[in-house]
């Protein structure tokens, strides 16, 4: 393929390297340095899609971040990305792009009937017709809409790609790398600021690319490189092209997205994709120049019709002509200078100037060359379907009201300028009121909201020179705030062509007979009847015309049809644009990857693993692990092809007959040490603590103020001034902070210090009959008789040379000993206990044991201390003292706490002994009850009890107290489930406890 | 996302700290007589002001320290913090 529309001796990219690329499964070539439109464009291709609603034929509309059109499905290295602009996804060799939003092909599109059928498509359309009946939204509109709707398709792929984020501190960070954000740069880094410069696209410069201009004896574009040059060369200087910062938060903190491979064929290894950049700024120097923006006519949606700047861009950057015909229509000096440029590349350009008698140098330059312009003409239509064929043009009255007799000419593209935009995102995300400045028809930014300043074409200054000043101006005050130093730079001389005033015409009436369609938003296909429709029908805040019409949404944002969408709904309510106001920039800017926001915490990376030292003992004996918070812990220790049934059962049955060991690692702990320690845990709990011993453990329950229970666990007494507290796995960091803000804000007179020691203790539970003949064997010089260490004792003990903490505490109901080592001894002392627990028959047990032999035992635990429930619901209210006061004991007052039939912990039995019943299961008194069906209770917990083979749950049951003995059913609608079940005692297994004390 | 002055360790992001309400709230004392109104004023009630607010937060991931920030609620303006035990004036 010959690229037919490249030109000799003009742009910036690489003739040296020739790339191939796929378009629709057509082959063609372009050049390193292109972009996917560029490269398009170079070989004649206009048309890349359909629109959203008409699925009218679309081509280029823009050159960069503002495209409303060519957004297409990327293939790249075996992945799909949707939603990628043409206009700046940068070509490599291999590239494969896709049209998106037709079917069966951009060509011919069934969904083009739409087009024809437009008349029953206007605003609200979707709104009113798929209201009723209401049966039909799920299953025939919402499918329906869903497959007629969208830009591409996201990939149900695992992204093999790679995204970081990155934190990063300056003293200026500038937005935008043209005239304005390179003076203020090169300003603030000669004062010895940190400046990071981020310019979203490839090249460096911005409108110095492509304007006639020069700066200090060089053209634009030659100053523009030598200034980042130098910058690159310095140390406290970060320049950063392909970058785009797309939200302004709090605190001046930025979020800028980097894309670091999107321009190749394929990620460099250790590389990232993307690269999100949180920069927190002292200041900010917002510019981000101006988007030029369209007049509205007939048909100007077609292919063919784009902004004069993208054209001049096309032209100047990539040495592609969009056309050999070119239409230049303008209100403005603008257009002028792409047509400049045309002619100055043998294409002779026509120019409609909507201005009676506009005068300024440019003018005279364009006259001079001897180009055609037509004063007070206007295009009223565009002609072609799939391209531009010709133009319908006009005379127009001086009021613009009046069109005169229509001609047509021929043309192959339309090249547009209804004057410029500033782009005020940025400063308007800060927090910054904007105002209408009247002289350029836009809004600018007003007053500083936080540290941030707008220059240059995003403040509507469009002189080269005033720009210039004041950004150098602004570069070094700003930096001499900072860094007090005051290096004086000079402002280059600057020779720019005055250019005369616009005007403020932006909409050519419709002729007399004619129904065109007249775009506003392109994307969205909204026309100027939409929003017509939209207010005739009440709508007045500018927030929900652009909602119910979509104008200014999906993917650009508007970009380029937001203000003439303000200057229609000003001129049919007769008000000022002002007075409509506009709607709210949010971030981000521009589509940002959701890979990037992600970074990389997906997969196992999404939150951190935690393992006991333990764990590689687990893993090399078939432990099947359960996510336990960010822990990973054993559920159950399979052998041969034990279910988690079949294990958990023996492992729980071995401990109620021989003797098991759990790893209780995970189990939080607190160092908690000083003179008031006694006193602070006398308030924590609810139970008391001033009287226990040394050496002695106790059992304790927390509450929070409102008097639902926080946490349990136990804590011991190692020494007069010291006590080891633990707590449960999923509380450990919410009772650490809870401890330390009673005693940093409420009791600070408490002298007491707390710390975990989650991480510094590796725990063993030794839980049943046998337990205490192993722990002899463990440590043959420690009296660990009855006597010697009681239950709830403590004391220290010589594990084979290490030294070790032994608790004799039980979760499990059975005779029962804890054994803590330091960390890094846990392995030995795990597999001492194996190894010399041989004789007794010992297994290792997991968390799924663990919870049969607490649940049988009536033991509650997370399942029923479930941030609803206080000491009574969980039939703790023995341990809560009448004497003392305690954190939440005023809360128990409550008359919800103290009603007669209060919910209590029970046991529940199925009447058949056989049908396990479903965790979550709701207790009811008649299960033929017309729904709802009244609530009693729900099942917090269910095992099969090792102890009577049959399976037993715990309940929060209302009146729990007196429902011992009934006859209820446990109700699972989810797993289709209707039980007939008998109210029994919690305490299912030993309720006297006496095996714990034997 | 807040850059907050934790005056023991300086100005740190937001992400590293978590939020801990209003600073004014006081609890009552220990075995102190108090109505159900007080009580649930303490627990339960709480002013929700748009402006300027006395707050607690904790610097969770650096030094753990409850700090007080005066923050404006509406604007998120920070305008002066304080250690757990200083008065603010």
């Amino acid at each position: 393929m010959t690229q037919a529309f490249r030109i000799e001796n003009e742009g910036l990219i690489n003739r040296d390297k020739k790339l191939s690329f796929k378009f629709n499964g057509k082959t063609y070539f372009g050049y390193e340095g292109d972009t996917l439109a560029s490269a398009l464009l170079a070989n004649g291709v206009h048309l890349v899609g359909r629109s959203f609603k008409y699925h009218r034929p679309r081509g280029f509309f823009g050159a960069g971040v503002d495209e409303p059109y060519a957004v297409v499905q990327l293939y790249r290295n075996g992945e799909t990305e949707p939603n990628i602009k043409a206009t700046e996804q940068e070509l490599f060799e291999g590239l494969e792009a896709k049209s998106v939003n037709c079917w069966p092909s951009v060509n011919f599109d069934i969904g083009a009937i739409n087009n024809f059928l437009k008349i029953f498509l206007p605003a609200g359309f979707y709104y009113k017709t798929f209201m009723w009946p209401k049966s039909f939204w799920y299953r025939i509109y919402e499918p329906f809409i869903r497959k007629a709707a969208g830009l591409g398709v996201a990939s149900t792929k695992h992204d093999k790609e790679r995204y970081e984020h990155k934190y990063e501190y300056c003293d200026l960070l500038i937005a935008g790398s043209g005239p304005s954000g390179l003076a203020g740069a090169y300003a603030a880094a000669k004062n010895g600021a940190k400046v990071i410069l981020a310019e979203d696209k490839p090249r460096f410069g911005g409108s110095l690319l492509t304007s006639d201009v020069n700066i200090g004896n060089q053209s634009g574009k030659d100053w523009a490189e030598g200034i980042i040059a130098e910058l690159k060369t310095m140390p406290n200087v970060v320049v950063k092209n392909r970058s785009q910062i797309f939200g302004y938060y709090d605190h001046n903190m930025l979020v800028m997205s980097e894309k670091v491979s999107d321009h190749l064929p394929s990620t460099k290894k250790y590389h990232p994709n993307k690269r999100l950049w949180y920069i927190r700024a002292k200041e900010v120097l917002i510019s981000s120049g101006s988007i030029e923006r369209p007049i509205v006519f007939g048909n100007n949606d077609t292919p063919g019709v784009m902004l004069s700047s993208a054209a001049k861009e096309y032209l100047k950057v990539y040495g592609v002509l969009v056309g050999r015909k070119p239409l230049v229509f303008t209100n403005n000096d603008s257009g002028y200078e792409t047509a400049i440029e045309f002619k100055k590349h043998g294409v002779d350009p026509v120019v409609l100037d909507s201005r009676k008698n506009p005068e300024s140098e440019i003018i005279d330059e364009a006259k001079n060359l001897g180009i055609n312009i037509k004063n007070s003409y206007v295009v009223v239509a565009a002609q072609g379907y799939k391209k531009v064929k010709s133009a319908d043009i006009a005379s127009i009255s001086e009021d613009k009201k009046q069109l005169g007799k229509i001609e047509n000419i021929k043309c192959d593209c339309i090249c547009v300028s209804g004057f410029w935009t500033p782009t005020i995102h940025l400063a308007s995300q800060s927090g910054n009121k904007t105002k209408f400045k009247e002289e350029i028809d836009a809004f600018v930014p007003g007053q500083s909201k936080q540290n941030e300043i707008t220059l240059g074409a995003a403040n509507g200054v469009f002189s080269l020179e005033e720009t210039l000043k004041t950004s150098f101006t602004a570069g070094s005050k700003l930096s001499k705030n900072i860094t007090e130093n005051n290096n004086e730079i000079a402002i280059p001389n600057v020779v720019e062509k005055k250019s005369s005033q616009h005007d403020k015409f932006w909409c050519v009436p419709l002729p007399k007979g004619k129904n065109y369609k007249r775009f506003l938003d392109f994307q969205n296909d909204v026309a100027v009847s939409d929003v017509e429709i939209a207010l005739r029908e009440g709508y007045r805040s500018i927030e929900h015309v652009k909602r119910y019409t979509t104008l200014g949404m999906a993917t650009d944002q508007g970009k380029t049809s937001n203000l003439n969408g303000l200057q229609l709904v000003s001129e049919i309510e007769n008000k000022i644009v002002p007075a409509v106001g506009h709607t709210t920039f949010r971030p981000p800017y521009t589509p940002i990857s959701i890979g990037a926001i992600v970074g990389r915490e997906v997969g196992k990376n999404s939150k951190p693993t935690r393992k006991s030292p333990m764990h590689s003992w687990h893993e090399k004996n078939n432990a099947i692990f359960v996510d336990a918070g960010v822990w990973l812990r054993p559920r159950y220790y399979k052998r041969g092809n034990e279910n988690l049934f079949e294990g958990s059962k023996r492992e729980a049955k071995n401990v109620r007959t021989n003797v098991g060991v759990c790893d209780v690692t995970t189990l939080g702990k607190i160092d908690i040490k000083g003179p008031d320690a006694a006193e602070l845990l006398n308030r924590v709990y609810t139970n008391a603590w001033l009287k226990l011993p040394v050496g002695k453990a106790r059992y304790g329950v927390m509450l929070r103020e409102d008097g639902i229970v926080m946490d349990d666990g136990t804590t011991t007494r190692i020494s007069e001034n010291h006590y080891h507290m633990t707590t449960t796995t999923a509380q450990a960091a919410n009772v650490l902070s809870h401890l330390e803000y009673y005693l940093q804000i409420v009791w600070p007179e408490l002298n007491v210090n707390v710390v975990s020691t989650t991480e510094q203790w590796a725990g063993a539970a030794i839980a049943g009959p046998k337990s205490r003949d192993l722990l002899q064997k463990l440590f043959p010089n420690s009296d660990v008789s009855n006597e010697g260490l009681p239950f709830m004792g403590y004391m220290e003990g010589d594990l084979f040379g290490v030294k070790a903490r032994i608790f004799r505490i039980s979760f499990s109901g059975e005779l029962a000993y804890e054994v803590n080592v330091e960390s890094d001894y846990g392995n030995f002392m795990w597999e001492k206990i194996m190894e010399v627990g041989k004789e007794f028959n010992i297994q290792p047990y997991g968390t799924e044991a663990l919870s049969t032999l607490r649940i049988e035992m009536g033991h509650v635990a997370g399942s029923e201390l479930d941030g609803r429930t206080i000491p009574y619901d969980n039939a703790l209210e023995g341990l809560v003292s009448k004497k003392k006061d305690f954190i939440g004991k005023r809360s128990l007052q409550r008359s919800a706490f103290t009603a007669e039939d209060r919910q209590r912990v029970v046991g529940v039995v199925p009447l058949d002994k056989k049908t396990s019943i479903p965790e979550g299961s709701h207790l009811v008194k008649d299960d033929k009850a017309a729904l709802p069906n009244p609530k009693l209770g729900h099942i917090s917990a269910s095992c099969w009890s090792v102890e009577y083979d049959n399976p037993f749950s715990l309940a929060i049951l209302k009146d729990g107290k007196n429902m011992i003995g009934q006859k209820l059913f446990a109700m699972s609608p989810l797993k289709n489930k209707v039980i007939p079940v008998e109210i029994v005692s919690s305490h299912y297994v030993d309720p006297k406890g006496e095996r714990v004390r034997s | 996302m807040l850059y907050i002055n934790c005056p023991h360790c300086g100005m740190r992001s937001q992400n590293e700290f978590s939020y801990g309400g209003d600073a004014s709230v006081k609890r009552p004392k220990l075995n102190k007589e108090v109505s159900d109104q007080e009580w649930d004023n303490f627990v339960y009630n709480r002013k929700s002001l748009r402006g300027k607010h006395l707050e607690l937060w904790q610097h969770i991931s650096g030094c753990r320290q409850w700090i007080k920030v005066e923050r404006d609620t509406a604007t998120h303006e920070i305008f002066r913090t304080f250690k757990a035990d200083e008065e603010v004036a």
